[in-house]
């Protein structure tokens, strides 16, 4: 018997190579599902993408269209050219899923996130904070005491930018909605 | 038929079609029959229980019976036996399972339906909807069990749209690339009255998977192929799936142009094993000579293959110097392992119907002295004789039996199915298969326990027919509950045990690759097979020795009912050739020349 030479990676007891062969470059990319709003369509989406071991960065999901009843899933994921590709067909394959766009890839599109930063800030510091929201055009919501509320729309970018600047000014606290995005009329 | 229970003395008018009631109402259970009589079922398997006692309670009695239901004796038999009835008749196989219990039993049969693209309809009860989610007494969460080995389920909870699954739950099955689906059927909603509207007046499906392939692509191909030098057809389970005219073409097609062609497993029978230019099967177990061609041609064309990882070995090293094209139904499969130069999404028959015509249109050319050379090649990896084993006159040798087999059988009709193990691989290799149809394994889900079952179902489908499952002692116990259901269905199913008294292909995996630590693959405490046969009412036959053999074998053939041949062989045989897994295809161990030796490695 031929003596086994063990990559790094594989483990002994197994002739598996537990290693990607090729060396790819990953990348980011949004989808826009359009699905049946029907019982479970949810969890067959993401039990797709757990199951294959799919990443998923970041989910959206609400109905958009209340008399044919369907919503509107936004899923960020993240791969090598093929897992991209495969993330495509499968989904398609799920069948309420009406139709799937790489709005990454498949012509201009619009993505954007909802976040709210919560700040408990000191006197000293709110001219800063509100100077740092309205940099990113973000709105003061006024709610709560002893702290101050931002809403901000923005690219996934612009909201953590937002956030390290809020964050050395006081006790803060944020909720993301994830990316909503859709593809535009070409 | 003495093994029917006792008819009631008087079963009553049976309703044949529709409602007895003025306001053409039915109950969800009468619409449920009455849908699969509309889609032609005419026999399902299933085993009943509290959540699916209406359907029961409605499955029509007496003369007027046209749905025959096959009891079971474990769930995992009905929807393997559901399997081996669709894939032996192309039609989808129907199942009714009770909630719970019934459910998780199903399980692996729909994990297999799925890998192998069985279409199989299952519809089990659910406890009532008011009780979902109260962890009512025998509920499980049904849907989201079997969500991912199904192809699609539903959760039912209006009567009224019972009709509609059901239509849509046999179109989904049985398009593009098929696969099971489960309709789960709360109790409340089986017996509550609804509308039943037959399939013609469904609106169009939604789910329409591309059947035509795109012309260009084909044309493509038709151009690749004259040029090649080394070209090779490599087909699977798609192509039997695909229908009688996929083979037929794909038939034609591998004698127009002179290519060799090899098959994965689950696609044996699509081109005759006699056939001029067949390479046997490929892959870990599969011939010296169709892994060579893999490796060395220049133009591999996949019809209705996933390039299994028990086919490409090391995907890195995979046939590196040819330009592959994937004729698939599913756009999922095609790019997914191996990337192809040329995916053609389409239905086999079709694509294969306007490849042969765009080939013929061009001029019908191919490179002729290059395949030449190539033949010649290719006919010096067959002089190695890949499958070639020791025969001994003492002990029957596994590969022998299956000769002897093959040779009595040859000319019948019959139907092969296999458990899974050592005896499959070698079944796979040493039956030979004229016909689609005629063979089934368990390939992508590797289900010890399939074989049997499935031969239940197969023999249902064709009652006249010869129906064997070659098993392994291990596999085989897996299932057997289901001798019982044998003898009242009068099935005359053959068990041919390969009786190694191991987990035969774990031993030999513990041999080869872990330092021959045969660790629990040893049984020690096997039954007497011929007294288990008597105990269920089957004939039983054992036999060790070579010169009885042959006579063993045509006392089971010649048996009107039920048989198990327990067949002892040779205790430590190995399967070979062997390309161990994650290697690549020109890497293969071949038998040792002698005993106890190690196997030889050859790298080409
Ligand atoms: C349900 C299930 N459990 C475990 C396995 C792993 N497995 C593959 S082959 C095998 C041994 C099969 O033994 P037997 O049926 O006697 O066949 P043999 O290999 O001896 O011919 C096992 C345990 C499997 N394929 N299926
Ligand atoms: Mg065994």
């Amino acid at each position: 018997m031929s003596e086994m030479i063990l990559k790094k990676g594989s483990s002994r007891k197994s002739a598996y190579d537990l290693r990607k062969d090729q060396s790819y470059k990953e990348a980011t990319h949004t989808f826009s599902i359009l699905v049946d709003n029907e019982a479970g369509v949810l969890a067959r989406i993401v039990d797709l993408f757990a199951g294959r071991g799919f990443n998923i960065e970041s989910l959206t999901v609400t109905e958009v269209d209340h008399t044919g009843h369907r919503s509107r899933i936004t899923i960020v994921s993240t791969g090598g050219d093929d897992v991209i590709q495969q993330i495509r067909a499968q989904v398609q394959n799920v069948i309420p899923v009406h139709e799937i766009f790489d709005l990454t890839t498949d012509g201009p599109s619009v993505a954007r996130e909802l976040a709210l930063h919560v700040l408990k800030v000191r006197e000293a510091n709110i001219e800063a904070a509100r100077a740092a929201a309205q940099a990113f055009q973000s709105k003061e919501l006024g709610v709560g005491a002893g702290c101050l509320v931002f809403e901000q729309s923005g690219t996934p970018h612009e909201i953590d930018e937002l956030f390290d600047r809020l964050r050395p000014l006081g006790e803060l606290e944020v909720a993301r909605t994830g990316v909503v995005g859709l593809k535009l009329p070409q | 038929m003495s093994n029917q229970p006792p008819a009631p003395s008087d079963p009553g008018p049976a309703a044949t079609t529709g409602s007895n009631r003025l306001d053409g109402l039915m109950t969800g259970a009468e619409i449920v029959i009455q849908a699969l009589k509309d889609h032609d079922v005419s026999v399902v398997f299933g085993y009943p229980g509290g959540a699916i006692l209406p359907i029961y309670d409605s499955l029509p009695k007496g003369a007027s019976n046209l749905i025959h239901h096959v009891l079971v004796r474990h769930e995992q038999g009905a929807l393997h036996a559901a399997e081996g009835y669709a894939r032996a008749t192309g039609k989808p196989g129907v199942v009714f399972v009770t909630s719970g219990p019934g459910v998780t039993n199903s399980v692996t049969g729909l994990a297999d339906a799925k890998m192998d693209s069985v279409p199989v309809i299952v519809i089990s009860g659910q406890v009532p909807t008011f009780m979902i989610g109260t962890d009512a007494f025998q509920e499980a969460d049904s849907v989201g069990i079997t969500r991912s080995c199904t192809k699609h389920n539903w959760l039912v909870q209006d009567t009224n749209e019972i009709a509609e699954v059901i239509h849509s739950a046999f179109h989904i099955a049985t398009s593009g690339r098929p696969g099971p689906v489960l309709i789960d059927l709360p109790k409340d909603v089986q017996i509550a009255l609804g509308k039943y509207e037959p399939p013609s007046k469904l609106h169009r499906q939604r789910y329409q998977p591309v059947m035509t392939p795109d012309t260009d692509n084909v044309e493509t191909l038709a151009e690749w192929m004259e040029t090649a030098e080394r070209p090779i057809f490599y087909t699977g389970g798609g192509v039997i799936n695909s229908g009688e005219a996929a083979s037929a073409r794909l038939r034609e097609l591998v004698d127009a142009t002179g290519f060799p062609i090899t098959s994965t497993v689950m696609g044996l029978g699509s081109y005759p094993a006699s056939g001029k230019h067949w390479l046997s099967m490929l892959g870990m177990h599969g011939s010296y000579e169709a892994n060579l061609a893999m490796h060395g041609c220049d133009l591999m064309i996949n019809v209705g293959a996933r390039f299994d990882d028990r086919i490409t070995g090391r995907i890195a090293d995979f046939s590196p110097n040819s330009r592959k094209a994937h004729i698939d139904i599913d756009p999922a499969s095609i790019n997914k392992v191996i990337k192809v130069e040329l995916g053609i999404l389409g239905d086999a028959a079709i694509s294969l119907e306007m490849l042969l015509e765009a080939w013929k249109r061009r001029g019908g050319r191919t490179n002729r002295p290059a395949l030449r050379r190539w033949w010649q090649q290719i006919d010096e990896w067959r002089a190695k004789d890949c499958f070639r084993y020791r025969a001994n006159a003492e002990e029957i040798k596994p590969q022998y039996a299956l000769e002897r087999l093959q040779a009595l059988t040859k000319d019948l009709d019959r139907f092969v199915t296999t458990e899974v193990g050592q005896h499959q691989m070698w079944a796979a290799q040493f039956l030979h298969f004229e016909e689609p149809r005629r063979w089934q394994t368990s390939g992508g889900l590797g289900t010890m326990g399939y074989g049997f079952p499935s031969s239940l179902g197969i023999q249902l489908a064709h009652p006249g027919s010869l129906v064997i499952n070659i098993a392994g002692e291990a596999s085989w116990l897996m299932n057997m509950q289901e001798m019982s259901t044998a003898v009242q269905e009068n099935a005359p199913v053959k068990q041919f045990i390969l009786n190694n008294g191991y987990l035969g292909m774990v031993r030999q995996w513990q041999g080869l690759l872990h330092e021959g630590n045969y660790s629990q693959s040893w049984c020690s405490s096997l039954p007497d097979f011929v007294q288990l046969a008597r105990a269920f009412g089957w004939k039983g036959i054992t036999v060790s020795q070579p010169d009885k053999l042959d006579d063993a074998i045509r006392d089971m053939l010649s048996y009107e009912g039920p048989v198990i041949l327990d067949c002892r062989v040779t205790k430590e045989e190995n399967c070979f050739p062997m390309i161990p897994a994650g290697k690549p295809h020109n890497e293969m161990w071949f038998e040792p020349p002698a005993s106890g030796d190690e196997p030889q490695s050859v790298t080409v």
